[in-house]
């Protein structure tokens, strides 16, 4: 890798030569994507300004959200986004670093191209048709035979009563499906840069397949499968539309899992173009503000993580 | 039973409950995509459903024109803004891969595909709509070009990157400038996966709704007037999938299935180009 980058070097002396003007030019161009990063949350946190100066951090911690007496606080809301993807996590992880597994896995590759074809369109379909679905089709079935058992049988811890077709636990439920291709697809990449040499050497010490995968490749992809987790975890507080169709839209901390909540995002949706005045807009821009600074920070931890995992495990 | 066959037992049953769990993930891939079509195929087969706008509840022979319509020209605007950015930030990338400053535009682009596209909608209300004072088809290009600019540009990067260093090198010993070396003779090669770069954008661009809410906003009537609030297919299957109607629920389910289909179809299609990039880059 790096005697690579010492060659481009010098084939390209810095000195001796004009000025590269498309180098210039093209590096001008690039600074769209920083400067568009860094200008969505100025602009944001300019806009919010009359929430932050009014409630200042005290806005985490309220839980009233009163627009006509104008007193606004977002910890329900933080609750509910901060509760849906770990519950979506939870479901999602196990399955998507094995089938990571599975499609990270060498030789003949027929069956397994059309696996990993069918996960990434999983990733391709639009988030309103996760909504629509989760609706009319997902939720009702979850309440039938998922809540009303649990409840039934479990309703003894309070927590695990009232179960309702709207909620925190069917909104998780389908982010989990709507996080799974990111998962997958960065788990697999990790595994798959795990050396080769790693895996041969205990296939010849007699390891059998599960014992080379459970003891061996898994244990060397660790930091990057944390760091794919992490950045679903990302995807999932961001996410909006199909949440915010299935939560239930109430605001406040729900009293069980199965109960109405909802979340930073599905706030913005449902609020914003009605809100009116001063105080109301900028509250639900501070909400954004919290959302994206939060989602920015994951998803920057994330990408270091999985970074510094592939290069170290590539070399 | 001895020690190692049971070792050999536990592995094949977790390699099958592995491959269990495999198809258990794709389950609901097939059930998004049987209950779109089953349910939507109803409303697809007037073929008014895709020439007629929004009607009052109750009255037949409602369609979905001004949505179609509207999502072309919101992610044909917002192609026009992303897609040439996006391509020369890509070919910077690539081409300058060792500079210190392509690091950090690399490392913003990759958390820029993971920010929440609700913020990235209300961005877009506070610099375009506020200040105009109202809803507008152009706010919510600027919205999804947002959107689409990290996809554009971390593809073109990958494709340019492909091209064997060899071609560079002939352009730069015949003389050519650095330029013409990089937008006539790298990226003509490279044409293929910057394709497939923007197919995938107009993919994504077409299925956001959280963006729009308040910038495109939605429009009942039939328009094509970007500075003006429009309709879009997302924003017509949110709206009336919520609706207490069967009627609009119906419009809703075949709204998703000609969405769906459609960013399916551009999906493959990526796919497809993507391949003939991979067989044009081993023959260079």
């Amino acid at each position: 890798m790096a005697s690579a980058v010492d060659g481009r070097k010098a084939l390209i002396p810095a000195s001796g030569r004009p000025p590269d003007r498309f180098r210039t030019l093209t590096a001008m161009v690039a600074a769209a994507a920083p400067l568009l990063l860094v200008i969505v949350v100025v602009i944001l946190f300019q806009q919010a300004t009359p929430a932050v100066n009014r409630f200042g951090l005290g806005f985490l911690t309220g839980t009233d959200w009163n627009p006509v007496k104008e007193s606004f606080g977002a910890l329900p809301a933080i609750f509910g986004t901060v509760t849906t993807s770990f519950m979506a996590l939870v479901i999602a992880v196990p399955i998507g670093v094995a089938v990571a597994v599975v499609l990270a896995e060498q030789g003949q590759q027929g069956i397994r191209s059309l696996l990993g074809t069918g996960i990434e369109l999983l990733a391709a379909i639009p988030s309103v048709v996760y909504g629509i679905w989760a609706l009319y089709v997902l939720a009702p079935w979850s309440y039938q035979h998922i809540e009303i058992p649990i409840s039934e049988h479990f309703g003894f811890i309070s927590y695990l009563t009232h179960p309702a077709v709207r909620g925190l636990f069917n909104a998780g439920l389908v982010l989990a499906v709507m996080i799974l291709p990111t998962l997958t697809a960065v788990s697999r990449d990790v595994i798959r840069a795990v050396p080769r040499g790693m895996r041969e050497n205990a296939i010849a010490l007699g390891a059998t397949w599960w014992e080379t995968t459970w003891r061996v490749i898994l244990p060397a992809a660790r930091p990057g499968i944390f760091g794919a987790v992490i950045l679903a975890l990302g995807r999932a507080l961001g996410e909006t539309i199909a949440v915010t169709m299935v939560i239930g839209n109430r605001y406040e901390i729900p009293p069980t899992l199965f109960s109405p909540a909802y979340t930073l995002a599905s706030v913005i949706a449902n609020e914003f173009t009605e809100a009116t005045g001063t105080l109301y807009p900028a509250a639900l821009i501070e909400l954004g503000l919290v959302l994206i600074l939060v989602t920015l920070t994951v998803n920057l931890f994330a990408l270091l993580l999985v970074r510094s995992a592939q290069s170290r495990i590539a070399v | 039973m001895n020690r190692n066959a049971r070792r050999g037992y536990a592995s094949g049953a977790s390699l099958a409950i592995m491959y269990a769990l495999t198809v258990l993930a794709l389950i609901p891939l097939a059930l998004v995509l049987w209950f779109t079509a089953s349910k939507g195929l109803p409303s697809v087969m007037h073929p008014e459903f895709f020439t007629n706008v929004e009607r009052p509840v109750g009255v037949p022979g409602a369609g979905i024109a001004h949505a179609i319509v509207g999502t072309g020209i919101l992610v044909g605007m917002a192609s026009l803004m992303a897609i040439p950015i996006g391509v020369l930030t890509g070919v910077y990338l690539a081409e300058y891969s060792y500079a210190r400053w392509a690091g950090w535009v690399r490392l913003a682009s990759d958390v820029l595909v993971g920010t929440p596209s609700i913020a990235v909608g209300l961005f877009a209300y506070a610099l375009v709509v506020a200040p105009l004072h109202h809803f507008s088809g152009i706010s919510g290009s600027v919205a999804l070009a947002i959107l689409m600019l990290p996809i554009v540009i971390r593809t073109t990067e990958g494709a340019v990157a492909l091209i064997p260093t060899g071609l560079r090198e002939s352009g730069l010993a015949l003389g050519l400038p650095r330029w013409r070396v990089s937008l006539q003779l790298i990226l003509p090669a490279a044409v293929p996966g910057v394709i497939t770069g923007a197919l995938l954008a107009v993919a994504r661009a077409s299925g956001e709704t959280a963006p729009l809410l308040f910038t495109s906003f939605g429009n009942h009537l039939f328009s094509l007037d970007p500075t003006q609030a429009l309709q879009a297919l997302p924003l017509t299957v949110y709206h009336d999938a919520l609706m207490p109607y069967k009627s609009l629920q119906d419009q809703a389910w075949g709204a998703a299935l000609v969405l769906v289909s459609m960013v399916l179809v551009i999906n493959l299609l990526s796919r497809w180009v993507l391949r003939r990039q991979l067989r044009l880059a081993g023959q260079l």
